[in-house]
């Protein structure tokens, strides 16, 4: 290398000698993001201070140069200042590249920026910025459910996991800031382990269509983006304090961020939450207090051709569930659902107590980027990720203050992307990954482990394009990944050989110890994914597409090994070791009119899905605790229709209404009866009113209808109680009934400055303290959902 | 083919010598750090070489002994065995013999885990945290047997380790046993008004008093 270095210098001090200041410069300015021409750039020659601007078609000419190396320093209003240096050798010709800053990013106060669709003719919907900030102080699940097609799967208020069109954990994959989020997701009753505030943009993909997040994303791709950082001198920040009524806490946010014009910049982000015991209309929900604490830090380097970024993140929660909703078998659900009111009701108190979640998730990252000129973008990307994730279930020794359920899990992931951007109607994408898992259930807790030890590798590989021609879109793309999991787990003895695991799987058996029986489980997958669309743009405001989506999902670890009692279900769980991947294939429609007055949006899809893996009741189990209901996992045809609308009027220049309505149904094809958790019909509305002469003064009133679910397997089990010898009905299937909630939101702006502002906002939620009962809240069985919610929210942008 | 010929052409040709040394070399140390740390955490989780441990069910009662001594006469064992758990196989229940009619038993219940070697004695725990738990003993109606109990928690509620079983006339029915974990206490004596979580639940049926 050294050697043509000095080649160089001397070829160059060689033609040194023949000095002839006649040649010309050319070329043009071009911004990098697409490759447009950029006129009104100033070009300085350093030195000589002879200055030339770009003319309509982006192109100078600097004359009367000589065979020299020189220093440009080019110059736009849109752009910032950089300096190119250019070594001229007789007529030369050579492009400049800029980047164009969107005007959003130089605002202080982003208030959203331009949207790139993630697939050009899926179903996908982007998370208002307000929405977000406005649920600061409840979670991501919270924001995501005032989305169209969108519900929540819960357990109670503070664990909120988001449902997409009917399907949710492992059907729903979660991309934050590019890294597929690894926390446990196959379990309901685990919320994604993601702060609420450290969240850009959000956007559901509502399908499968965005192959390059995951093949197996059947329910959907929920993608967190970061606020994306200028590249100018800048610092600035935000800060969020929202008090609430309920559960008489509160949280605090703030984000702090630093970039230099030279690219570099850091930016951090904490969140501080806490919450004591929330209430119904009637009362205390005594174990519903939480805590979260959560830091994401960044630094990184964007210049004009190359970038890298580092980050880190901790996210740590921690939460009680209801004390009522703990309890032993059949005989004490019975009590509990025929009770009005939950067993245990004791005075607030910010304290949590068994039973409890606590769950910490951390990831660290490494992201470089390369922009080829003329041709796109390449990112490669390692990261890390490790969730632990303990549960404390209420044990006979009150002493013992062991966790039941102690589990870690390790993420290892490398991915290359490459991004062709060099044609405005032809989008491309291509990538490959690899990731590592390694799970480590802690053998302390002196319970059995609720899902083994095991090492999982997984690569996949996917191509997508785009192409616009006129008004037509057309999207394709395929993917596949490989899956293997190798597994060690213990079964009890009596459960091996019941599910005949020992006849079908003897090639997995170890040995035995006592009664229970150490295996070796070992599978691999081979799934492939695939995504087609169509998209037509109408004269005027009109745009429909159609897509179809292939997705495959390998069964997840609970599917595959749970093998006994879920503590905080009280049931026992069997999963199945011959389980085959499931493959959906959905169909969506989005017609929409975007016209400034009236935005409207109907996207109906259906979905058939093979070898859908459920879980339902099969069985009552006698043990020395009383009978528990016997959850089986088993594969069925299934199918899902529905659609989601989104209507949106402005009725006079500060007078707006919202419509949204989302209807899904499930039908198990094999059985012909209806889905068990399928989110009920929906509805919500709004009518906002602003005065923007008045300090932005806004006012919000909404009113969320949901319907009753009337389509519903009938899963209820007899029992005969001890005392009595009566026969009676566990109802675990009836949902319950339609509830109708009132909201409203007011806030008010107030400047502080020039540079900085202040929004103050009031919130009133279920405002008429309404009883209710939500059918996908796994608590509705033992106590209400919330009352009324009064919070008042602060935030303040510097 | 073409596009991958250009990113290589362009990655060796075009990625900027000074892109290398500035940005690289001046943050080497940042990236070893960063290296570093991210080794350490990697290398500070636990370590599962080998085969996982075995985890004896700690928190199971696989068998429940209620042993009635009466003054004079033979003594009547009321066993429950459920050496799985929470597994498959059903609990075994077995009466060693029939009650004496118009007799007073004095009973004495002990839990065991027996999964564990040694089986670990659970009755000493139900002892030690006395107002968390009560046992229950409930006759069906047609058993002529009431039960009282002789002993209470620090609080001076019932808590049914030690017992007195009387019989009546001679009758055949049901008699269950629970065991209840924070019920509420006092209470009016039945399952429903308890409330708590149930760990242990044995029902004997054709209980006979002779």
């Amino acid at each position: 290398m050294k050697f043509y270095f000095l080649l160089g210098a001397l070829l160059w001090s060689t033609l040194g000698f023949t000095q002839n200041c006649t040649y010309t410069l050319s070329g043009y300015v071009i911004d990098l993001h697409d490759q447009s021409t950029l006129n009104q750039a100033t070009i300085i020659v350093a030195g000589s201070e002879e200055a030339v601007t770009t003319d309509t078609d982006g192109k100078y000419i600097i004359t009367g140069l000589c065979e020299a190396t020189y220093t440009l320093q080019v110059s736009h209003p849109a752009c910032e200042t950089q300096a190119v240096r250019v070594t001229v050798r007789g007529n030369t010709t050579r492009n400049i590249n800029m980047e164009h800053h969107l005007e959003s990013l130089g605002d202080v106060q982003v208030t959203g920026h331009a949207h790139e669709l993630k697939s050009k003719t899926g179903t996908e919907t982007i998370v208002d910025h307000q929405i977000l900030e406005s649920s600061s102080a409840a979670s991501l699940g919270d924001a995501l459910r005032q989305l169209s097609g969108v519900s929540s799967l819960n357990t109670g208020n503070t664990v909120v996991k988001p449902v997409i069109q009917g399907l949710h954990s492992s059907r729903v994959v979660l991309i934050t800031d590019g890294t597929r989020l690894q926390d446990q997701e196959w379990g309901a009753e685990h919320a994604p382990n993601i702060d609420v505030n450290a969240a850009g943009e959000v956007t559901v993909i509502k399908g499968a269509a965005g192959l390059q997040y995951g093949g197996d994303a059947i329910g959907g791709t929920i993608v967190i983006e970061p606020e994306t950082i200028p590249v100018k001198d800048t610092l600035y920040g935000r800060t969020i304090v929202t008090g609430a009524s309920n559960g008489r806490g509160g949280s605090i946010t703030s984000s702090l961020t630093k970039s230099f014009n030279n690219g570099w910049y850091g930016g951090v982000n904490g969140t501080y939450k806490r919450f004591g015991d929330f209430e119904t209309p009637d009362y205390i929900l005594s174990n519903t207090a939480m805590s979260e604490k959560d830091v994401a830090l960044r630094v990184g380097v964007n210049r004009y051709r190359f970038g890298i970024e580092g980050s880190y993140s901790i996210f740590d929660k921690e939460s009680g569930i209801l004390r009522s909703s703990h309890l032993g078998g059949a005989e004490d659900l019975v009590v509990a659902i025929n009770s009005d009111e939950p067993f245990v009701v004791n005075d607030f108190t910010y304290e949590i107590n068994q039973p409890r979640q606590d769950v910490r998730h951390q990831i660290a990252k490494l992201n470089g980027l390369y922009r080829f000129e003329n041709l796109g973008k390449l990112t490669a990307q390692v990261d890390y990720q490790r969730n632990n994730r303990l549960e404390f279930d209420i044990r006979r020794d009150s002493e013992d203050t062991r966790p039941s359920i102690d589990l870690q899990l390790e993420t290892f992931t490398a991915t290359a992307d490459f991004d062709y951007t060099a044609d405005n109607t032809v989008t491309a994408k291509f990538g490959v990954l690899g990731r590592y898992r390694e799970h480590f259930p802690d053998p302390i807790t002196g319970v059995r482990r609720l899902i083994p030890d095991y090492e999982a590798f997984d690569f996949g590989v996917y191509a997508l394009g785009s192409k616009q021609l006129n008004q037509w879109t057309f999207e394709g793309g395929a993917r596949f990944d490989y899956n293997q999991i190798n597994a060690e787990k213990f079964y009890l003895t009596s459960v091996w050989e019941e599910r005949s695991f020992d006849q079908s799987f003897p090639e997995f058996e170890v040995e035995e110890i006592g009664n229970q029986i150490f295996t070796r489980p070992e599978f691999s997958y081979s799934n492939f994914s695939a995504t087609a669309g169509v998209g037509y743009d109408f004269d005027g405001d009109y745009s429909l597409s159609a897509n179809y989506a292939l997705a495959s999902r390998a069964p997840n670890v609970s599917e595959l090994f749970s093998d006994g009692l879920h503590q905080s279900a009280a049931r026992i769980e069997l999963g199945d070791l011959s389980f085959n991947q499931e493959v959906a294939h959905k169909f969506s429609l989005n017609f929409t009119r975007t016209e400034e007055n009236w935005q409207f949006a109907i996207a109906p899809f259906a979905s058939f899905i093979n070898d859908f893996i459920l879980i339902e009741p099969t069985d009552l189990r006698q043990t020395i605790r009383g009978n528990f209901q016997v959850w089986e996992y088993r594969q069925t045809e299934a199918r899902l229709l529905g659609f989601d609308i989104d209507n949106e009027v402005r009725l006079r220049e500060n007078l707006t209404l919202k419509n949204q309505f989302s209807l899904v149904k499930g039908q198990d094809l094999t059985l012909d009866d209806a889905l068990i958790n399928m989110p009920a019909t929906n509805t919500r509305n709004s009518i906002t009113y602003s005065l923007p002469e008045v300090s932005n003064l806004r006012f919000m009133l909404e009113s969320n209808y949901v319907f009753r679910q009337n389509e519903f397997p009938d899963n209820n089990f007899e029992i005969t109680l001890p005392a009595t010898d009566d026969q009676v009905v566990v109802d675990v299937s009836t949902p319950p009934d339609a509830y109708h909630l009132i909201n409203f939101r007011g806030d008010i702006d107030f400047a502080l400055g020039n540079k900085s502002n202040l929004n103050l906002g009031l919130m009133v939620n279920n405002m008429f303290n309404t009883s209710y009962r939500e059918y996908l809240n796994r608590q509705r069985y033992f106590a209400d959902d919330l009352g009324r919610n009064v919070l008042l929210q602060i935030k303040i942008n510097y | 083919m073409y596009i991958f010929k250009t990113i290589l052409t362009h990655a060796v040709k075009n990625i900027p010598h000074k892109f290398l040394k500035q940005t690289i070399m001046k943050n080497l140390k940042n990236l070893l750090l960063l290296g570093t740390l991210a080794i350490f955490t990697i290398s500070c989780g636990d370590d599962d070489d080998g085969t996982p441990e075995v985890i004896n069910e700690e928190e199971v009662i696989t068998t429940v002994r209620l042993t009635l001594t009466p003054d004079s006469g033979s003594v009547v064992t009321l066993l429950a065995v459920d050496s799985d758990g929470e597994g498959p196989n059903p609990p075994v229940l077995t009466v060693s013999g029939s009650l004496a009619a118009n007799t007073s038993y004095s009973g004495d219940i002990v839990f065991l885990n027996e999964t564990e070697s040694p089986a670990e004695d659970i009755t000493t725990e139900v002892e030690d945290e006395a107002d968390e738990h009560q046992v229950f003993y409930l006759a069906s109606d047609g058993l002529n047997v009431t039960t009282t109990y002789n002993d209470t928690d620090e609080d001076g509620n019932p808590l049914g380790l030690d017992i007195t079983v009387a019989t009546g006339d001679a009758s055949t029915g049901t008699f269950t046993v629970v065991l209840r974990h924070e019920p509420s206490k006092p209470n009016d004596g039945t399952l429903a008004g308890a409330g708590g979580e149930t760990d242990v639940q044995a029902v004997f049926t054709d209980v006979t008093i002779e």
